[in-house]
């Protein structure tokens, strides 16, 4: 089913409160060496509260490009992008470091974890950088820990943990800012079926508890669980398909 | 993320990578160790030719008049024998000096000799007889452990008392109280009437092998020829007032002497400057030599340092692109790798710091040379190892801190 008509949104409009996410004819363009890539080529997206979203496409479709630009991590050679009604297209390195740092919680393929901590520390990481002290990180890296069911896991470094429960150490991090969008890059590439299954349930129970998720997969049965598909092909959008729940 | 929590991750970094943190802080060990060690050296013999051989030898702005110098190194003997033909310094010499002198100083007389002290059978050979006035014992800054120095009556009389050096009141008496008794030197009997504090002794030389008399007592005929002193000691108050004393000294001298102003002084005013000044040489060159061992070892150390954070730069590409996209600002970053290359430093800088106390410990311990810890050097050492670990840390932590964390995360 196709969605309605998206909300007609005009340059320099503030987005509606529920819309978490928005990009305006958002474009990305890369000089290798005197030649231009455009990555992505004006996509424009909403994505509201709560929703679950996969992207898909094939590889050099521009979803790693979008992936970059909605977590932060890179900034659009145009177009508009409002994340929790933020204007965060324009804002500097500093600011965008603060925007991860609350607003995103990051999901990779490969984890990320530093090995030499422990689970704990591993999830302590953005509260550092958020200025909590030592006390009340412990006591929250602990619950999110426990949110993902690795409460008697704590002390484990990553190389003590199996995949799964690495990738869930990861989502603990992910989540303890309390972040408007959990980004996930192909959160179950490096996973076998039972452990990517075990993981996908982690995000429906996350889901069903009101967090959104824009999640970036090239695998359909992965795919298959989030409530909304959006594909991309050659830089633009190409499908935005919404399953009924 | 705050300052302190960049030191404490600095340090469970450097925890964990043990052996190559302990590579990178050997430049700056080695850089403190030597800085102290070589400092406490120079510091202990400084303070040693300063407070102890100056001052024990001469006293503080002290000089003394004597014919010739008391010190001299590579004397030609035609000089030598100049020295030998000079008049000698005559009672009335030193009271003429004395009464020019217009500052507040502090005078004696002194002439020395050496000769045996006995009491009943037994004998102190090879002692040091000074004949001196009452006020030697201030200028040289003796202090009396037992009984009492003489008095200016006493001298002026010429009674036969003495007061004892350490060792000689040891040698004669063992355990018992030599106060009272009577010592003979030179066939005279002499009334002890004090025993001088320990002394200790000046490289091998002791210095408690000395008995003092009265200047005017029978003694004076065993040091000197009727109405002849070795030396007149002057204390004054300060350099400057010393100056000017041996101004006025040098004035009363010549005229004594008739010299003409083209004549040379037939007399010393000989101050323990000579002595001070051959050491100053060898400090000077010391302190040249010593600042460029420790910069050479502390750039050394710093290269070091920069070097291995360059590589842990590289290594942990992929923690940087991953502490980004957690939130860490370029500050973090930075932060993060300075305080590293700076708790690195200030480990080695530390652990220098043990090893230049053990190394001025262990000089003290088994070599002649004296050797005083300098709390300057160990303040300098850490400041100076800290500093090279922050300047070393500059670039490597720069470098870290622009990373792409888009670039740095796909780092395999």
């Amino acid at each position: 089913m196709t969605l309605p008509a998206p909300q007609p949104f005009r340059t320099g409009d503030a987005p509606l409160p529920e819309i978490i996410i928005l990009t305006h004819k958002l474009t990305r363009e890369y000089d290798m060496g005197g030649e231009v890539v455009r990555a992505l080529q004006g996509v424009s997206l909403q994505i509201k509260h709560n929703e679950y979203v996969a992207v898909m496409g094939p590889s050099g479709s521009g979803k790693s490009t979008l992936m970059n630009l909605i977590g932060c991590l890179d900034t659009p050679t145009s177009g508009e992008y409002w994340l929790n009604s933020q204007q965060v297209s324009e804002l500097d390195d500093d600011a965008l470091a603060r925007i991860r740092n609350k607003e995103i919680g990051f999901v990779f393929q490969t984890f990320n974890l530093l090995p030499r901590a422990t689970a704990l520390h591993n999830v302590e990481l953005p509260l550092i950088y958020a200025g909590l002290g030592a006390r009340e990180r412990r006591d929250r890296a602990a619950q999110a820990l426990e949110r993902v069911g690795l409460g008697d896991r704590m002390a484990h470094r990553p190389n003590e943990l199996s995949g799964g429960q690495r990738q869930r150490v990861a989502i603990a991090r992910a989540l303890v800012n309390r972040p408007s969008i959990l980004l996930a890059d192909e959160p179950t590439g490096n996973l076998d079926s039972t452990t990517s299954g075990e993981i996908m349930g982690v995000f429906r129970t996350l889901h069903g508890e009101g967090q959104t998720i824009v999640m970036v997969t090239h695998e359909h049965d992965i795919a298959a669980h989030a409530a909304r598909v959006v594909t991309l092909r050659d830089g633009v959008i190409a499908t935005d398909q919404r399953r009924a729940a | 993320m705050p300052v302190l929590e960049a030191f404490r991750l600095a340090l469970l970094t450097i925890r964990a990578q043990k052996l190559k943190s302990g590579f990178s802080l050997i430049g700056v060990f080695i850089g403190v160790a030597s800085l102290i060690g070589a400092w406490s050296i120079v510091n202990g013999v400084n303070r040693y030719m300063t407070v102890k051989f100056a001052q024990t030898l001469y006293g503080v702005n002290t000089f003394q008049l004597r014919r010739r110098p008391m010190f001299a190194a590579n004397v030609p003997d035609s000089v030598w024998r100049a020295w030998r033909r000079r008049p000698r310094i005559k009672f009335g010499d030193a009271e003429a000096v004395t009464a020019a002198i217009s500052g507040p100083v502090v005078t004696a007389w002194a002439s020395d000799e050496n000769v045996s002290v006995f009491y009943g059978n037994k004998e102190a050979r090879d002692i040091q007889l000074t004949a001196a006035s009452e006020r030697y014992f201030d200028i040289k800054n003796l202090r009396i452990a037992a009984g009492r120095a003489f008095t200016a009556q006493e001298n002026r009389s010429g009674v036969p008392v003495a007061v004892l050096g350490e060792a000689v009141a040891k040698r004669l008496f063992s355990d018992r109280n030599p106060l009272n008794h009577s010592v003979r030197i030179g066939g005279i009997g002499y009334r002890v009437i004090g025993v001088v504090e320990h002394q200790g002794s000046l490289l091998d030389f002791p210095l408690d092998r000395f008995v003092v008399v009265p200047a005017q007592s029978p003694a004076q005929s065993l040091v000197n020829p009727p109405g002849v002193l070795d030396a007149l000691l002057v204390k004054a108050p300060s350099e400057e007032a010393m100056r000017d004393a041996i101004q006025e000294a040098e004035g009363v001298m010549r005229g004594r002497r008739h010299l003409r102003p083209t004549q040379d002084n037939n007399f010393v005013l000989e101050t323990s400057e000579g002595v001070q000044r051959f050491w100053a040489g060898i400090n000077r060159i010391l302190m040249v030599v010593l600042p460029g061992v420790v910069i050479v070892s502390l750039v050394i150390g710093g290269v070091v340092i920069m070097n291995i954070m360059l590589m842990s730069v590289t290594e942990r590409t992929r923690e940087i692109g991953l502490r980004k996209s957690l939130g860490a600002r370029r500050r973090d970053v930075l932060r993060q790798f300075l305080a590293e290359s700076a708790a690195i430093a200030s480990v080695g800088a530390g652990f220098g710091i043990l090893a230049g106390v053990g190394l001025t410990v262990l000089i003290n311990a088994v070599s002649p040379l004296p050797a005083k810890l300098s709390p300057a050097s160990v303040v300098l050492g850490v400041l100076m190892g800290t500093g090279v670990g922050v300047v070393a840390g500059v670039y490597p932590a720069s470098r870290a801190a622009r990373l792409d964390p888009i670039a740095a995360l796909r780092q395999e």
